[in-house]
């Protein structure tokens, strides 16, 4: 327990008001670009960059965790009351924390996402503390079969349960695996589907097709009904933000399991937050199933909403003492937190909390800080961002289409980019026209290339021997528990199914 | 009342935080300015990449020093830095902006057989050099470059490389290692990371038997001894850096990530001799002194005609080990 100490010494040198400005600035300004469509924190972490150099690391570091942290508590905000998240990691929150709001329980969406956040990065954050060297030599255990293990894993784990028509389920990811082809192969150099575009080379943004096809999308869809659906402009808000003691105990339980999934991902590159946030919210509705919760996809489950919230922020978490103790980017954001440091002369890895054992302590330290912060900061704004809802809705749509544009915009300043936005607002406005889930295309884009490119790195090393796949415990744990599920769900739909005919029997 | 106050305040900030992160990236105000007043530093990569570090370091030594009033950084990422060198050639004449360029594009050029190359803009300077180390696990058997040049030769297919994306250094110089070692280049078993830490990562795992990454990157864990390094690419050996060097163990390889300043075709002759006096006066600087330190990064001042050839000579190199690799 020599961490307790060195922990304390950290609280110590990160409880100075100069330190504690720079938290209240990163929590304030990662929220802000969270709520914001089109901004993630990666970006704000690469500009805010240059601005770091007259700061100590210390502070700069401190700024930048507010902001990592920050982003993922401001990201369900625009998601759940607009039904237009604004990064990849808040789509699973929107599910179920849009039809909470749409049924006069905004606030209390809003602060179950804000005490999710906060349990989720406090789990991971302690799991850090004690526990990073046990982290590392995990981390290190994944090659590229154990990748694609997880990969197929998570297609058919997360596909099963997010759409209600197997057709169009398939349909859907198709399409977004079909996206995510666009642009040079990164195992050959060839150009794919890019129609010799110099700015598809490097494939389709995430932002680009999150921002597109949920936010653009949804606003293209609000508008074709804005004279139809009266009933859409005027929200009950649910005054403020107050959980009550039993919505609160139905979330715990749903915060916890989310934070389990989300911890174990933060310390793999697999594509940041948002394969854990979904794992977490079909768990969620596996469980709501079979205990028959009548909220769950109808006036909105709050449990639905709690677990892929803590999921995304135990990722944050993990994926920090990942790249400090290993020097292993997992998210975009660790990747240019990883720039930070190079910048100041240092090297996370295993010597980083030798050589500059204090600034990783007062750095973790700063993280706990820093989610008490955003947690008093996201229940206090709470309210506030409930009554955008009150703004008429032309207003708002038109506020958040200038917001994405710019979002987009400012990440690339590329026309492409804009034009693919529109094109994919339309896509996801004819989708929600024609009852096709949004969920599975996501998943395509988001686990495509992770399953494609780990599957040819596999072949590649094992010279195109398929038995490199299931070679190794990992793989092969992670393939029975696969073949588990699929034999569960095959025998409740079984089940199901002679229910109903006996029922229609009767 | 005040709650609307409240609101109004949110979406204003929110307004402000937007638009600021889309003119400090987007701001590429051309005009007829001297370049001493007012400069801008075209980074082809994304915010928190290699070369937006490198301008964004430059930007400051340009300004503390007091070299030019203005500097400023705009972002045109993809492809290997192409998208940012073709639209770069096409602001012809322009004689207040540079772009940033360096030894993974001059990898992107030769990969993609584009119509835009580095012979169609200005050299200004090199600056700045990195070395990549062709590494193994600690554990492996593999104790020193022979060996595992013998090991590869075995079995071409079965000795994997990992390393950073097609083009870049890492994948270079593990096909220059090829030629010279009397591999068949189509044998390389080159696997592509996406940056230096997934590479790493994948040695750690054992999933490559060698890797190849800038040695910066790599200096920590081959001092914990997590890693062992074979060889570096530089040229000679380096201070305080106790890794042969290629050439010394008989390979003929010295290759860097070198990092530079190019300006625009059309140029006047003043124009660029203004541009090369405030490189040269930059790379005086204390400013830059530190800069270098703080980065590891390697001094490899070269202006004028000897950059230019030194560019030719790379492009060539570059275009000789992807054909051979038949890519």
């Amino acid at each position: 327990m020599e961490q307790i100490p060195l922990l304390l010494d950290g609280f110590a040198s990160a409880l100075t008001p100069y330190n504690l400005l720079f938290v209240l600035i990163g929590a304030v300004l990662g929220t802000a670009v969270g709520v914001l469509p089109g901004l993630g924190s990666s970006m704000a972490v690469a500009l805010l960059l240059p601005i770091t150099f007259a700061l100590d690391p210390t502070a700069a570091f401190i700024m930048f965790a507010g902001v990592y942290f920050g982003g993922l508590f401001g990201d369900s905000t625009a998601g759940i009351l607009l039904n237009t998240p604004g990064q990849s990691s808040a789509i699973a929150s929107t599910f179920e924390g849009h039809r909470m709001a749409r049924n006069g329980r905004a606030a209390v969406a809003l602060a179950t996402a804000a005490i999710g956040a906060f349990i989720g990065g406090l789990i991971s954050t302690t799991i850090v503390v004690f526990f990073s060297p046990v982290l590392v030599t995990m981390a290190t255990e994944f090659g590229p079969a154990e990748y694609f293990a997880l990969a197929v894993f998570a297609f058919l784990a997360i596909s099963s349960v997010v759409s209600e028509s197997v057709l169009r389920g398939i349909g859907a990811l198709l399409l977004g695996v079909a996206l995510a082809l666009v642009g040079i192969d990164g195992p050959s150099g060839t150009e794919r589907y890019s129609f010799g575009i110099p700015n598809l080379f490097d494939g389709i943004d995430i932002v680009v097709v999150t921002v597109g096809l949920l936010a653009l999308g949804e606003v293209l869809h609000a508008a074709s009904r804005i004279h139809r659906d009266p009933s859409s402009i005027t929200l009950p808000t649910g005054g403020i933000a107050r959980i009550g003691k039993q919505d609160f105990s139905k979330a715990l339980p749903a915060w916890l399991r989310g934070s389990a999934f989300g911890a174990p991902f933060g310390m793999i590159p697999a594509g940041g937050a948002e394969v854990p946030t979904f794992l977490a919210y079909g768990t969620e509705k596996r469980l709501a199933d079979r205990r028959q919760d009548p909220e769950f996809g109808k006036s909105g489950s709050i449990k639905g909403l709690a677990a892929p919230e803590a999921a995304a922020n135990a990722t944050a978490g993990t994926a920090l003492g990942t790249l400090l103790a290993l020097g292993l980017p997992t998210s975009a954001t660790a990747a240019i937190l990883l720039a930070a440091f190079q910048q100041y002369g240092m090297q996370p890895g295993p010597l980083l909390f030798q050589r500059s054992g204090e600034l990783v302590w007062t750095l973790l330290a700063s993280l706990f800080i820093g989610l008490v912060v955003l947690l008093l900061l996201n229940m206090l704004l709470a309210p506030v961002w409930a009554r955008l809802l009150f703004i008429p809705q032309h207003y708002l749509y038109a506020g958040i289409t200038v917001l994405a544009m710019l979002g987009v915009y400012a990440t690339s300043s590329s026309y492409v980019d804009l034009y693919l936005l529109v094109g994919l607002g339309v896509l996801g406005f004819l989708m929600r026209r024609f009852g096709m889930p949004l969920a599975p295309l996501m998943i395509g884009v988001i686990l495509g290339p992770l399953a494609e490119t780990e599957l040819r790195r596999a072949l590649a090393v094992s010279e195109g021997d398929p038995s490199i796949l299931v070679s190794s415990p990992i793989t092969i744990g992670v393939y029975i528990v696969l073949v588990g599920i699929v034999v569960v769900s095959v025998v409740q739909h079984l089940r199901h199914a002679r229910e109903d005919r006996r029922q229609q029997a009767a | 009342m005040q709650r609307r106050t409240l609101l109004h305040g949110a979406f204003g900030a929110a307004v402000a935080v937007t638009t600021g992160a889309a003119l400090a990236s987007a701001a590429g105000s051309s005009g007829r300015a001297e370049a001493r007043s007012t400069l801008t530093l075209i980074a082809p990569a994304a915010p928190g990449g290699g070369w937006d570090g490198f301008a964004r370091e430059a930007q400051q030594v340009l300004r503390g020093a007091s070299i030019v009033n203005n500097v400023q950084v705009v972002n045109i990422p993809g492809a290997g830095g192409t998208i940012g060198l073709s639209q770069f050639v096409g602001q012809t004449g322009s004689e207040d902006t540079l772009l940033v360029t360096g030894g993974v594009m001059v990898g992107a050029i030769a990969l993609d057989e584009g119509d835009t190359t580095l012979a169609d803009v200005v050299p200004i300077a090199r600056l700045a050099d990195d070395f990549a180390a062709l590494v193994v696990p600690a554990d492996s058997e593999i104790q020193d470059l022979d060996g595992f040049l013998a090991a590869w030769k075995e079995n071409p297919r079965g000795t994997s490389i990992g390393g950073g994306s097609l083009g870049s250094i890492d994948h270079l110089m593990s096909g220059r290692l090829a030629q010279l070692a009397g591999i068949d280049p189509k044998d390389l078993n080159y696997i592509a990371y996406s940056g230096g830490g997934e590479a790493l990562n994948s040695l750690l795992s054992h999933t490559t038997t060698a890797g190849s990454s800038g040695y910066n990157e790599l200096s920590d864990q081959i001092e914990a001894g997590t890693l062992r390094a074979l060889a570096i690419s530089s040229p000679e050996r380096l201070d305080g850096i106790d890794v042969p060097t290629f050439t010394e163990l008989g390979v003929d390889i010295a290759m860097s990530n070198w990092r530079g300043l190019v300006a625009a075709p059309g140029i006047t002759e003043e124009a660029r001799a203004e541009f090369t006096a405030i490189i040269t006066e930059m790379r005086e600087s204390d400013e830059w002194k530190d800069t270098l330190q703080r980065n590891d990064w390697t001094d490899s001042f070269l202006t004028g005609d000897d950059f230019a050839q030194y560019i030719a000579d790379e492009t060539e190199q570059a275009r000789g080990i992807v054909s051979d690799l038949g890519l």
